[in-house]
């Protein structure tokens, strides 16, 4: 694939909460229309990698490119308006707000304000039991509810990347396997481009076209997913299973 | 009883002043978790620019847009300058740097404009109606009335209804969440700290003329009041503070007018120290509190 299709392209990244770096030189290309699943043990700086990319932490050294900007410099806010989407770990729904309000507030950045309310109709048909609960408050919601809803409000805002940290966190395996299958039916309806983070490695594997695994802050293995799913090796070594 | 319903409606006209400052308070602590001590202090420079611009220009309404403009301002230089430059880690940090900021706005406003009292005019009428022999609400009060109630309404529906009240209390509940969102937090703080700072002004201008007039210290009382109504309402709920700050004009008319007003500063202490014991989450406070 050449270099003009990698919608995401991370550069040799070094970022950390202090004197010592979590990430150590970080590399990863994220081809437009794929699905790439981050897989690796508890403290392998995943998470650490998503927030980097999404500009929460500023990295120390290397460079990340969206769609070949350079995105260095480039404040938190401004993101969404260059496509990126980043669903944080626990979900972020704010709590205090409606579901409504939770989703209006995913596309109140966009000037073409049809088209947002638009894509706030189409996530209430995507996810049935938003569109029942629109006035109940975030905090009121169940586990799978509130994945939806920050799925669903990052899909309001139309991204062409989606940064998604454990959706599968304490969630029964259906709900899983549902959210899966919907990354999927959007990466083919839609041409989304998905980076997941995920400790759950067979359900990640399984969805994905590209797996990177990861350990002590470095990248160890990329490779497609099918094929990471069968490298017995690979899985006793890094992923335990 | 005449003297009931008179003390009634006094201290409920009193109480609207204190629901609009408790009000700037809580609308800045649900922003930024302060308790902003400097808020009288700003709402008097305001009244100040007012007389100001009312003595040179001879228009009472010109002095008064321009106090809440003013406050407007006062409110965003204050979070620019200032609070922004706070180390938040600890809650007693921006408490101090308030009262230090109380300090050089008095000092300044003494240096500019002398320390003693300037008459304040209201703009309509001090004397009351009388309705049956019996004195009631005199126009100034129906003023401070409808003043209040415009602000407070309009408060509520910038912040349920409008897209950058929206992006104002998410800012505040989830300042990290709401920046992945495209909100620009820190333009939300900005905001809040000036919608605060006017409403403060506003306040001042409403409660100076009935009291000895304009003074540097001429709010400091007043803000004791607001703040025991803010914290009976809560400090976290704005529909709280308006009803704190009618039970405060109550209470500290009732008090003025049976038990004689040298009473009155003691007797908003007693009500801060009494909700602060018994109930230190507010009237209205909610079920389970947000840890911050």
């Amino acid at each position: 694939m050449s270099e003009g299709d990698d919608l995401l392209v991370v550069r040799e990244v070094v970022a950390g909460y202090g004197a010592a770096p979590v990430l150590h030189a970080v590399d990863l290309t994220v081809p437009a229309g794929t699905i790439a699943a981050v897989v690796g043990a508890n403290g392998a700086g995943k998470t650490t990698l998503l927030r980097t990319i999404s500009g929460v932490l500023r990295p120390q050294a290397g460079r990340i490119e969206l769609a070949g900007e350079d995105l260095r410099g480039v404040p938190v806010e401004r993101l969404v308006h260059r496509g990126m989407a980043h669903v944080p770990e626990g979900r972020g729904v704010i709590g205090e707000l409606t579901v409504d309000e939770n989703l209006r507030l995913g596309g109140l950045w966009r000037r073409d304000r049809s088209d947002a309310a638009r894509a706030l109709d189409e996530v209430y048909q995507l996810f049935e039991p938003l569109a029942r609960r629109r006035r109940h408050l975030g905090h009121q919601l169940s586990g799978g509810e509130r994945q939806m809803l920050a799925l669903g409000r990052a899909l309001v805002g139309r991204p062409r990347l989606l940064l998604l940290d454990e959706p599968s966190l304490g969630l029964a395996p259906r709900v899983v396997a549902r959210i899966m299958a919907l990354l999927r039916q959007l990466r083919d309806s839609t041409g989304l481009t998905v980076l997941l983070v995920e400790q759950n490695v067979r359900s990640a594997l399984s969805v994905a076209d590209q797996g990177v695994v990861m350990s002590l802050g470095r990248v160890v293995t990329t490779a497609p997913a099918a094929d990471l799913r069968d490298d017995v090796d690979l899985r006793h070594a890094y992923l335990g299973f | 009883m005449d003297r009931f319903v008179f003390l009634t409606l006094d201290g409920l006209s009193r109480g609207a002043v204190y629901a609009a400052f408790a009000l700037a308070l809580v609308l800045i602590w649900r922003a930024a978790r302060v308790v902003n001590f400097a808020q009288g202090a700003m709402a008097v420079a305001a009244a100040y620019v007012a007389y100001s611009v009312a003595t040179a220009t001879g228009s009472y309404w010109l002095g008064f847009v321009v106090a809440l403009v003013g406050g407007l301002l006062l409110g965003a230089l204050v979070d620019r300058a200032v609070m922004r430059h706070v180390d938040h880690t600890s809650p007693l940090n921006p408490v101090i740097v308030a009262l230090g900021l109380v300090l050089l706005i008095q000092a300044v406003l003494g240096m500019v404009y002398g320390s003693e009292f300037r008459p304040a005019e209201a703009p309509f009428s001090r004397g009351a109606f009388t309705v049956g022999g019996l004195a009631v609400l005199s126009p100034y009060d129906l003023f401070v009335f409808g003043a209040v109630t415009v602000v407070v309404c309009a408060l509520a529906w910038i912040f349920a209804r409008t897209a950058v009240g929206l992006r104002m209390r998410a800012a505040a509940f989830a300042p990290e969440v709401s920046r992945l969102l495209g909100v620009n937090v820190g333009g939300m703080l900005t905001l809040g700290w000036a919608l605060a700072s006017g409403v403060g002004a506003l306040a001042a201008m409403l409660v100076i003329p009935t009291e000895l007039g304009l003074h540097p210290h001429a709010m400091d009382l007043v803000f004791v009041s607001s703040f025991t109504a803010a914290v009976v309402g809560g400090l976290d709920s704005p529909p709280g503070a308006v009803v704190g700050g009618l039970i405060v004009g109550l209470l500290l008319s009732y008090v003025s007018g049976y038990a004689g007003s040298d009473l009155t500063p003691l007797a908003v202490l007693v009500l801060l120290l009494a909700v602060l014991l018994v109930r230190p989450g507010g009237l209205f406070a909610p079920v389970a509190a947000r840890r911050v």
